[in-house]
């Protein structure tokens, strides 16, 4: 720990840089441009660029909208409200229901979207602090299993009082993804074995494992033939926020403390500073007197303690039980989340309620105007994928500075390394 | 990204003081005897196993046993003659006799029991798990003995125990059945194996192509996805089903085109490219299944079927007559392709270039080798491979398209691809064996099994891991993976 304080600022690690030098074009130019081809602004037209994408495959793919289009120049309207239907049930399904009765049926899917982005947060908090070590943990899927499984075995077979439970409960799912997480992290140390190919397999495994301890005494319901364990005992469940017609529940409060909790780590904390070192570059922290495999067992098996708390917030808060399709597909979405929040806690805090707006406003679309939620996939992965190219998207509005071509190429090239 | 860098002890740094002592052989290898002793040996039961050589409604061909019997007994001549010879000559043979000779062995065995008829062989679960279990612990105990020295086992040992292991472990889930005596069929099994791999190959083949140039290329599950898709969709409009074959290679390309693009053009990480890009094909063939395929399902998802062409008197020898010959188009190309692989990576000046890419771009560079440019169309080729294994999900297996039909293959693939060391032969026999446990897995279910299911799907996966922990021997990537070249 103490040679570590010692390090020399040049193991600091090369965080994603602010705006780009001022180049020698004019100054209100310079300052438009700056504003115009900066990181928020590169994010925020991924976004509209993706919407856009998903909007026209949406109108390609509804008959209704090529009868519509038939008839376009008598009557434009049609063709409009048919393409922007679907997003509109998105929204309505997300964030505000206008057709709601009351004030609690207008506010359902805002509170809705808060649930489902829960266990996304913390499942992305994983993938994140692992990517600021440098390494690239897919295996928040198998890590949330473990969490679930060792916080749902606590959660129904102990009867303890209120309060102590759901801590204890808590606690297991720490241990539970920790275990699955710190393994990983241990053979990467030990052996040099990627913890890409590892944390794949594990998932695989992890499920497996589930799906066999589903099947066995221990964990399957009495008098049930699926594969489901009994319901929680009733105070190892997270108390509901806003009474039993809303699903949310005091995990969501959680997620806010433990995104500060991460932020403390990352930015203030010894632990973190080494983190940080080791993801720059290894070598060098190896130098500074940072004992990288620690580091990176440490790392590992607190991204999966984390994500093993998204396991905690499925089965003690939204689901109660735990079921084969417990993480649904929460690890791998995390792992969308946490590139769009581009790792850093906070980030990844408003990319999961976006995806978790994302996800409850799907479902209402599909119920309404039919469109299979997969679209909201798409819509997910190609903000990822311009998020992570900004030239990319500035080329598509036409922002690349046209002479210093070389600029661009090494600005993408720093922000690649800080993704 | 560097593997090597963050391992307590780096290889290059040890090796100049003293002779790398390493005991994660030994130690794998004692683990695995001790375990394969307790289960095969101790805990065998007194059953027995039936293996069925010939396929269930099939008259044994005695014209291909007799064929099979003069070809192998021929080529196991000459090549212990060829191995003899070099041995004599002071040097040794070249490294593909032995196991070239080994095969030759097993097929005029297997051979000899067509000749002579036998159908059905019985073994007693006790005689060969405790052989298997002697066999193993001998390797390993070499195996300790050898590791003080700096030395390591032959390959040959190592083959041993791995064969070891299969058939005692063969023997002893096979005899953990319901009946008094389970049978399976050792012919479907293997049969049904190098079906379940077909994919699984051509996935890893274009993982070899990609990743021997360094791109990483996590994305084969979406190669493969959107192949299926494609070929299902292109097929069936068409009705034709190699117009599916070219619109699959062409899709799977395509998102080869994305991956090098972004990862070439805009230096974005590669991992991150490839695992977006699964998410979107994922996201784009469901919606579209979901959409237009399901709305029109006979224009848009009726492929026609892609049958399997019968090579005549060859097809009917025994055990390997249906896994060589009795194969679909996309089954002949398997081979054909691991083989052009193999022969382009290693035996020719593109190959050579696309390796020196791989390992250090600035040579090769430096040489005249447009760096970017290898990369680049390897990445387009493994693509186009990995869509033609897709279409095998739409055109062979299941005659329609559905939602994530590939079900986590390219990642399986990916794993053989590491199992396999990068090689295009190691990559296909890994592909194999996870083929070979895939099929393994639902016969067991059948007959009942001592072992439940779920552990079974586990295998290869848990198999893999120790495989990339080094307990299998190293597996080491080409150095300058995933590392974007940017010349200056």
């Amino acid at each position: 720990m103490t040679e570590a304080q010692q390090v020399p600022e040049t193991a600091q690690a090369p965080l994603p840089t602010g705006p780009a030098l001022p180049t020698p074009e004019g100054r209100g130019q310079t300052l438009l441009r700056r504003i115009a081809t900066g990181t928020p602004m590169v994010s925020l037209l991924s976004v509209v660029l993706a919407i856009v994408i998903g909007g026209i495959l949406m109108a390609v793919t509804n008959p209704k909208v090529a009868t519509a289009m038939g008839y376009f120049l008598a009557r434009p309207s049609d063709a409009i409200t048919e393409i922007f239907r679907p997003y509109a049930a998105l929204v309505q399904g997300s964030i505000y229901n206008w057709q709601g009765a009351d004030l609690a049926a207008q506010l359902y899917p805002l509170a809705e979207t808060l649930t489902v982005s829960t266990p996304l947060i913390f499942a992305g908090l994983g993938v994140a602090l692992a990517f600021r070590a440098g390494l690239f943990n897919i295996g928040a899927q198998g890590q949330l299993i473990f969490g679930a499984l060792f916080g749902a075995y606590v959660g129904f077979t102990w009867h303890l009082p209120i309060g102590l439970h759901l801590l204890v409960v808590i606690l297991a799912g720490i241990v539970g993804g920790g275990i699955w997480g710190g393994i990983v992290g241990f053979l990467k140390a030990r052996t040099g074995a990627h913890e890409v190919i590892v944390t794949i397999m594990f998932n695989y495994v992890a499920s497996f494992l589930l799906l066999f301890l589903l099947t066995t005494p221990a964990f399957q319901r009495k008098g049930s033939t699926n594969p489901i364990s009994p319901f929680l005992d009733q105070n190892a469940l997270f108390p509901e926020l806003l009474g039993p017609q809303f699903r949310l529940h005091a995990g969501f409060i959680l997620a806010i403390l433990v995104t500060w909790g991460v932020w403390w780590i990352v930015n203030r904390s010894t632990v973190g500073f080494e983190f940080r070192a080791v993801g720059a570059n290894p070598n060098a922290a190896r130098t500074a007197g940072v004992n990288v495999g620690r580091a990176t067992v440490l790392v590992m098996a607190l991204a999966g303690a984390l994500a093993g708390l998204s396991g905690i917030a499925q089965v003690s808060g939204t689901e109660k039980y735990l079921s084969a399709g417990v993480a649904a597909s929460i690890g791998f979405d995390a792992i969308t989340v946490a590139l769009l929040g581009r790792s850093t806690p906070w980030g990844t805090f408003f990319a999961g309620l976006l995806f978790g707006a994302f996800r409850a406003g799907g479902v209402a679309m599909q119920a309404v105007t039919q469109t299979p939620i997969d679209i909201v996939l798409v819509i997910q992965s190609l903000i990822v994928l311009f998020i992570a190219a900004p030239p990319l998207v500035r080329a598509v509005f036409g922002l690349n500075p046209r002479k210093p071509k070389s600029k661009a190429t090494k600005r993408s090239a720093q922000s690649g390394a800080a993704a | 990204m560097s593997t090597a860098t963050t391992a307590p002890v780096a290889p290059e740094e040890a090796q100049s003081v003293a002779p790398i002592v390493s005991w994660t052989a030994p130690i794998g290898l004692g683990i695995l005897a001790v375990l394969g002793t307790i289960t095969f040996g101790v805990f065998s039961g007194t059953k027995n196993a039936a293996f069925g050589l010939v396929d269930t409604g099939r008259e044994a061909s005695a014209l291909a046993a007799w064929l099979a019997f003069a070809v192998a007994l021929v080529a196991a001549a000459w090549l212990g003659y060829t191995w003899y010879r070099e041995s004599r000559a002071g040097g040794s043979a070249a490294r593909w006799v032995p196991p070239a000779l080994a095969a030759a062995v097993v097929v005029f065995l297997l051979a000899i029991l067509g000749v002579a008829g036998v159908t059905v062989i019985t073994l007693s679960a006790p005689v060969i798990g405790w052989l298997a279990s002697i066999a193993m612990l001998a390797v390993a105990g070499w195996s300790v003995w050898l590791a003080p020295r700096g030395r390591k086992l032959p390959r040959w040992a190592v083959a041993v125990f791995a064969v070891a292991f299969l058939v005692g472990f063969l023997v002893w889930i096979v005899a953990g059945g319901r009946d008094a005596t389970p049978y399976i069929s050792l012919a479907g099994l293997l049969a049904g194996a190098v079906t379940l791999a077909v994919p699984l190959v051509f996935g890893s083949l274009s993982g070899v192509l990609c990743e021997r140039s360094g791109i990483v290329n996590i994305a084969i599950e979406g190669q493969l996805l959107m192949g299926a898709f494609s070929a299902a969709v292109g097929a069936t409009v068409t009705g034709s089903v190699y117009a599916g074959l070219i619109a699959a290679a062409v899709a799977g390309a395509l998102v080869s085109l994305v991956l090098a693009v972004v990862s070439i053009k805009y230096l974005v990480n590669q991992i991150i490219v490839g695992v977006v890009l699964n998410v979107l094909v994922v996201g784009l063939t469901n919606f579209l299944f979901s959409t237009l395929l399901t709305a029109n399902p006979d224009g848009l998802n009726k492929p026609p079927h892609l049958g399997s062409i019968e090579i005549p008197v060859l097809a009917d020898v025994p055990l390997i007559g249906p896994i060589l010959f009795r194969q679909s188009l996309v089954g002949y190309l398997m081979y054909v392709a691991v083989i052009v692989v193999y022969v382009g990576l290693f035996h020719t000046r593109w190959g050579l270039r696309v390796r020196a890419v791989g390992e250090h771009p600035q040579a090769a560079d430096t040489l005249g080798v447009n760096v970017n440019r290898t990369r680049f169309w390897n990445t387009i080729l493994g693509g186009a491979v990995a869509g033609i294994g897709g279409s095998f999900f739409t055109l062979v297996a299941v005659d329609a398209f559905s939602k994530e039909m590939s079900a986590g293959r390219g990642y399986i693939a990916l794993a053989a691809l590491i199992f396999g060391r990068w090689n295009p032969i190691g990559a296909f026999l890994a592909s194999l064996l996870f083929g070979f446990a895939d099929n393994l897995q639902s016969v067991i279910t059948i007959i009942g099994s001592p072992v439940p299911s779920q552990f079974m799907a586990m295998l290869p996966y848990v198999v893999t891991v120790f495989a990339v922990a080094g307990l299998v021997g190293r597996s080491r990537p080409p150095a300058m993976e995933g590392i974007p070249y940017v010349k200056g």
